[in-house]
């Protein structure tokens, strides 16, 4: 399925406001309510629109520490990849597992606490991890945009 | 910040999934009752936990093959740079998520784009040309994975 500019322009505004109603959508997007619901639901049934999810806001949790770890494995360990990622997902405040193409080979976005509960994590539970060959850490200031919306 | 249960657990689990289940559903599914979930609901978005929502597209059936995250680095730095920076970089479509962080980088940008050499163009033409910029790291996303975090 090739999705037209009517698909391009709900989900452009599902995008920016997913929590209205079908009809403040079709409006919003100027189809009627039910050209809106058929045309959601074939995107839905080919895969395109995969679903909506909550974001969790960690800070009210009392998480308001996220660490990008950048890693570097080694490769001359034919397994290095899978082995390492099996062990990463094992670790409950790794929130997000990514691997590239360039200069670093994965990233973890880790959350603690606070300082100490950070060291504390990284020390036990990421240092530990299989075939690291170097890490970098950046740590998370602000949010300056997080929309991750595509430019429909 | 809120201590969560068994129950709270379960339910944020469920939503940061599907979004879109309905109370009903959920109750079905875990065995609560109705009214139960529709005050945890309730007391996880007072508490600020639960925010928002977040559509998950297909960004490849949309058309848009390749993310890019780029580690940032400015040339000159001071207050006004920074904000001059912040205001032009989220305006930029292609831009999905810009953080501020410590370390390595100022920032750290996502950017969608339809392939590498569409990429190329939005290097070039928006970002190198923005107020500021100085070394800019790019790396190609392979893969990512979000996991449950620290609830479970």
């Amino acid at each position: 399925m090739q999705p037209d500019d009517t698909d391009r322009r709900i989900l452009r505004q599902l995008q920016a406001a997913p929590e209205l109603s079908n009809n403040e959508l079709a409006e919003r997007a100027g189809v009627t309510p039910a050209t809106c619901w058929r045309r959601l639901e074939k995107l839905q049934t080919n895969g395109i629109l995969l679903g909506q999810q909550a974001v969790i806001d960690w800070a009210a949790l009392g998480y308001t520490v996220e660490v990008s770890l950048r890693i570097t494995l080694d490769k001359t360990q034919t397994r290095a990849f899978d082995e390492f990622m099996e062990a990463a997902r094992a670790v409950p405040e790794v929130i997000e597992l990514q691997t590239f193409l360039g200069r670093v080979d994965v990233r973890l976005s880790v959350l603690a606490r606070d300082m100490a509960h950070y060291q504390h994590i990284y020390r036990t539970k990421i240092l530990t991890l299989p075939h690291i060959a170097d890490i970098e850490a950046l740590m998370h200031v602000a949010e300056i945009k997080s929309s991750q919306g595509l430019p429909l | 910040m809120i201590d969560l249960d068994d129950m709270d657990r379960t339910l944020l689990r469920a939503l940061s999934e599907d979004a879109t289940q309905s109370a009903g559903a959920l109750a079905r599914q875990h065995g609560f009752s109705q009214p139960a979930i529709w005050r945890r609901i309730k007391r996880l978005e007072d508490a600020g936990v639960l925010k928002e929502r977040r559509v998950v597209l297909n960004a490849e059936a949309l058309g848009f093959g390749v993310t890019v995250f780029l580690g940032v680095k400015l040339a000159t730095k001071g207050r006004v740079s920074l904000e001059d920076f912040e205001r032009a970089i989220t305006a930029i479509p292609e831009v999905q998520t810009v953080q501020h962080i410590l370390g390595l980088y100022d920032y750290r940008v996502r950017v969608v784009a339809r392939d590498i050499s569409d990429f190329e163009r939005v290097l070039r033409r928006r970002i190198m040309t923005l107020p500021g910029v100085g070394d800019v790291e790019a790396n190609v996303l392979l893969s990512e994975e979000r996991r449950p975090g620290p609830i479970g």
